[in-house]
């Protein structure tokens, strides 16, 4: 599948493995980890809930736009949903390519597109006690 | 007529629960939330938030039909 929502840990070489190809010439990849903070405050872990059904929908959709618009051999993303620890890998993408510059703006896109698109929310526990579903206080924050 | 709704992130913390059946007179989207955001004290006003009616986006004056699944979006945060 070309966008997975996943309730395991993301392991990129076998994920990679699958966008091998004989005209691929590049293979550009990105990982986006949980980190210990944001925005001044100290996070210990975090939790992604999802709406599967249209998760995976708008995410298959976010990797057929990038297959049609950039010159690419395959594509494929994974986010993590429930509990996280720092240092988790939170989502995956890869994309392989007959040369890198096509590798590197398909992977851009589709991590953009799905920050923006993907009906995923975050809720991060704070050191103080306090948690947060992030993004849902604060209107038009981005 | 019947509506199925399903909470995600504040929603359904502020709702209580993740899903529940509705028995509603409300033609669309707007009206349901309007009456659910009253009734619930929803902190989200619907200008943050996206609609889904049977799995996939739709608009917030889409006609709502008897065993409809509903969705109210709040922002989303992946990545």
């Amino acid at each position: 599948m070309q966008f997975s929502t996943s309730e395991t840990t993301v392991d990129p070489v076998a994920l990679r493995s699958a966008l091998l190809h004989d005209a691929a010439g590049a293979y550009a990849s990105f990982e986006g980890w949980v980190r210990d903070h944001n925005e001044g405050k100290t996070v210990d872990a975090l939790e992604y809930s999802a709406y599967k059904p249209l998760a995976e929908k708008e995410g298959a959709r976010i990797v057929k736009e990038a297959l049609k618009r950039f010159d690419i051999e395959a594509a494929a993303c994974v986010h993590r949903v429930g509990p996280l620890k720092i240092g988790d890998i939170a989502v995956w993408v890869g994309v392989s390519s007959p040369h890198r510059g096509a590798a590197f703006d398909a992977c851009r896109y589709i991590i953009d597109e799905t920050k923006a698109r993907v009906p995923i929310w975050k809720r991060e526990n704070y050191r103080n006690g306090h948690s947060e579903w992030v993004n849902c206080h604060k209107v038009n924050a981005r | 007529m019947k509506i199925q709704l399903e909470y995600f992130a504040l929603l359904k913390d502020q709702r209580g629960c993740s899903s529940e059946t509705l028995e509603t007179d409300a033609a669309t989207p707007q009206q349901l939330y309007s009456e659910l955001s009253e009734r619930h004290s929803f902190t989200l006003g619907p200008e943050s938030l996206k609609v889904a009616i049977n799995e996939d986006f739709a608009d917030w004056d889409a006609p709502l039909s008897e065993g409809d699944t509903l969705v109210f979006i709040p922002p989303v945060a992946g990545g």
